[in-house]
Parts: structure tokens; sequence; C-alpha cells
């Protein structure tokens, strides 16, 4: 299984999980998105997720190799649907195995903010009144400019 | 001339019409190209509101266009 995919078709997050799993691993953080009801006040039915799929992996990929090297996590992986989903749906999911939590919490934290800011993917939000909109969120930089506190070398063995 | 293949996304491909063309152009640069493509199919996004990526990585707006190049001027993301 690659580390950062792209898919057009529902996650199996039980794989993923499992795909983390380390014997040195002693905590284990997931995120999930979830595709919401409504976005500043409009009432919302789905939404359709584009991507430029070769940039969106490299990047992808550099986000998962950036946390492993500044939280020193020892596994790493994140799914992101693209196309037609409806509310309720998981547009993102993000784990992260280190051998301890707050590691753990603060490189998921990192690949969500990251992949926000710096992914070529698209949103367009489908709207009850039967309006549609693409979403233009932040573009550019890095969400973590600085190096956290808690950075340290990723662990050797 | 230079001949570089372009790839639209999002608002660009709805405002262009097409997902991708190929386009013979005297432009030099990314730069240069947007000027042109938003003159032809009326892009409502300015240059500095986009990213752009030459051969699937991130690109300077100057980098020297070269024949057979893919091209993606990329909008506002909005992932996660």
């Amino acid at each position: 299984m690659k580390r950062f995919e792209l898919t057009s078709a529902p996650v199996d997050l039980a794989l993923r999980r499992e795909e983390l799993r380390d014997p040195r691993s002693g905590g284990f953080c997931a995120f999930e998105g979830w595709v919401r009801d409504e976005n500043e006040g409009r009432a919302v039915s789905g939404l359709e997720y584009e991507a430029y799929t070769p940039l969106a992996i490299a990047e992808g990929e550099r986000i998962l190799d950036e946390a492993m090297q500044r939280y020193g996590v020892l596994a790493a992986s994140a799914v992101h649907r693209v196309g037609d989903l409806k509310v309720g749906d998981l547009a993102v999911w993000i784990g992260v195995s280190a051998p301890h939590r707050d590691e753990a919490f603060r490189a998921c934290r990192y690949i969500i903010d990251e992949i926000k800011q710096r992914l070529p993917i698209w949103k367009k939000e489908h709207y009850l009144d039967g309006d549609t909109a693409w979403v233009a969120c932040t573009h550019g930089g890095h969400a973590h400019e600085q190096a956290p506190p808690h950075a340290r070398e990723p662990a050797s063995r | 001339m230079t001949r570089v293949n372009l790839h639209y996304f999002a608002q660009l491909r709805e405002q262009a019409g097409v997902g991708e063309e190929v386009v013979d152009t005297n432009a030099e640069t990314p730069h240069e190209l947007y000027a042109e493509l938003r003159a032809r199919h009326g892009f409502s996004l300015s240059a500095d509101a986009l990213k752009v990526a030459v051969n699937a990585n991130f690109s300077d707006w100057q980098h020297a266009l070269t024949d057979g190049d893919t091209v993606v001027f990329v909008p506002p993301v909005a992932g996660g």
C-alpha cells in the first residue's frame, strides 16, 4: 500500500490502521475529515474533489516524510478522496504511529494542516439551493514554518 | 515557438472549456504564458492568485519553457 493515496473509492480504515502497527509504537493517532452539511452559512448537499494526481501524490509523500523527520514518528500514512462525496462521507484520513502519544498527535496535526495548504486538490461545493462554487482556501506557504519546540531527530534503530 | 502541454483544473478547467490542450506559444516563461492564456480564455484569476507547476513539480514563474513541457496553473487549493 502506498503511504499517500488518492482514491475515488471508500477507504478501508481498519486496513490502513493495521498497516501502521509497529512493535516500537505505543501511540496511534488518526484524523478523519468529513463532509459537513454547511459552509459559511450555506446548506451543503455534497461536494466534488478534483486533484492534479502526480503532483498531489508527490507533495503528499513529501508531507509525510517531513512529519516523520520533524516528530520522529515511526509510521504515517494518508488518503484523500477524489470525485463526488455526500454529507457525512470521509474526505481525508491520516494515521500516525509513534513511540509516545505526543509526537503522534503533533505529526497528525502537521500532516492535515500541510495537506490543506499545499496539496493540489480542489473542492466544489454543491448547495441545497442548486448552486455550486469552488471553495478558495488559502494558498501558499507552509502551515508550520518554524521547527516545533518538540522536534527531534527520527528515532534511529 | 515553443510547444507546451497544458492541463487545467477546477475553475480554470471550466473557464477554458477543456481539461487539456497543446499550445504553440512565443511565451518564454509561465508568467508570459498565463497572460496569453488569460487573454484567450478569459480566466478570472490573476497570476498572483496561482502557483505554477512544470512537469509535475512546483516551479518558478520565470522558469524557461522548453518544447514538451507540461504546465499546470494551480488555483487556490482546498484539500482536507
